[in-house]
């Protein structure tokens, strides 16, 4: 470690690789141990987005939805802050209408690009939704 | 020639360079030491090196091809270690066996071997394909090898998931090539984090030590000595942690833990901040 490195250290500027290196493994192995790609994560999100949208209104530019896995258990988190609720639920939209629509809302950074530290933040923040996946 | 249930143990990594074949050397050596028969498998036949680790290379006649092909008989092919004799080793083929070797070969190989031994170790080539399916096929139980380091921890899992669809069982974790210093530092992956991210009982760890380069020049591997260097003593620990001995874990980040490390350590874990 250079003095710099040291300097940085101290003055909290920079992570120490190892923590990095952990952080990054987590996001991966997850990924890996999953087989699900980018792509059809992204999809499934928007999917998920629509399907709560319709009952509650959320905050699309906090949303959170991404992979975690402990002890070889792979889980699906999404942390969805509500703004309010709906009266009335709205209609199902046409299959079409699922994949396409959320998507203006900004969030289509995949989570593995993510931080994975503001994403541990926010599920300490509120009730994620978990759903286990197999394997 | 006693066991009828010989334990058959793959030993694989993944990635390649990380250290298996050491440590399969290493952990025979200290095995047959401890007073087991002991049989090495080199199952990395485009790659194989076991041999030169034991210092074996010069007395290979016939090799599990002529197993196989019942060129020679068994006891032909196993090279006895001069210093351990409890220790043979059963030699790789022509990387040619590759194109036509089975999961069902590699299991007869082995359920040969098992007939007169205690431990029969298989040195399983690295990476995900035919031949490490082949090694793993024939194995009870795993060891598998990683370094703390990203691309290794990353392929182990691979490897690991693989096992766990093929009912090898335990499965357990060797982390080799520690730098104590760098993980004080966190600049490297501790042992504890490894073993979460893998989700695997740790087995043991061995530290980063020259002398095991002094000793694979050689072809004596370090667990031959009597007083090892800090390598071999991880290594022997992990032999007899094998064989069911508590022995408990040395970890050198917390020994050598200075008046400088303690204080940043204090200071980070009191604040939070870095």
């Amino acid at each position: 470690m250079t003095l710099l490195d040291y300097v940085n250290r101290l003055l909290g500027r920079q992570k120490p690789s190892g923590t990095t290196a952990r952080q990054r493994l987590q996001l991966v192995l997850a990924h890996d141990r999953s087989d699900l790609n980018p792509e059809l994560l992204e999809q499934m999100r928007r999917e998920i987005l629509a399907v709560v949208q319709r009952y509650v209104e959320i905050d699309l530019d906090s949303c959170d939805v991404s992979l975690e896995t402990e002890d070889r258990v792979t889980a699906l988190l999404a942390n969805l802050p509500i703004k309010r609720t709906r009266p009335q639920p709205l209609p199902a939209p046409d299959d079409s209408d699922i994949a396409e629509e959320p998507d203006a809302a900004g969030g289509s950074d995949t989570p593995r690009s993510g931080d994975p530290a503001l994403a541990a933040e926010a599920h300490g923040s509120s009730d994620p939704a978990e759903v286990a996946l197999p394997g | 020639m006693t066991s009828v249930s010989a334990r058959t143990i793959v030993i694989c990594s993944g990635k390649g360079g990380v250290g298996k074949t050491t440590l399969t050397a290493n952990l025979g050596i200290a095995l047959a030491r401890l007073g087991h028969q002991v049989t090495v498998l080199d199952a990395d036949f485009g790659l194989r090196n076991l041999d030169l680790l034991l210092g074996l290379e010069n007395r290979i006649v016939y090799t599990a091809q002529d197993v196989l092909s019942e060129t020679c008989r068994l006891e032909q092919a196993l090279v006895k270690h001069k210093q351990v004799p409890s220790l043979s080793l059963l030699p790789a083929g022509n990387p040619r066996m590759l194109e036509w070797l089975t999961p069902e070969d590699m299991q007869r190989i082995v359920s040969l071997l098992a007939e007169r031994a205690d431990y029969v170790l298989i040195d399983a080539p690295a990476g995900v394909e035919q031949g490490f399916r082949n090694a793993a096929a024939a194995a009870a139980e795993a060891i598998v090898v990683t370094n703390p380091e990203v691309s290794a921890v990353r392929d182990a899992d691979r490897v690991i998931g693989l096992l766990a669809t093929m009912n090898v069982q335990p499965v357990q974790l060797v982390l080799n090539r520690v730098r104590p210093k760098m993980v004080m530092n966190q600049e490297m992956l501790s042992v504890d984090e490894v073993s979460d991210l893998l989700a695997l009982p740790l087995l043991g760890l061995v530290v980063e030590d020259e002398q095991v380069i002094v000793s694979t020049n050689r072809g004596e591997p370090l667990t031959l000595k009597d007083n090892p260097s800090p390598a071999g003593r991880d290594y022997r620990d992990i032999a007899r942690r094998l064989g069911g001995e508590q022995v408990p874990l040395n970890d050198p980040t917390r020994e050598r833990r200075g008046l400088r490390a303690r204080l940043l350590h204090k200071l980070r874990t009191t604040t939070g901040l870095f």
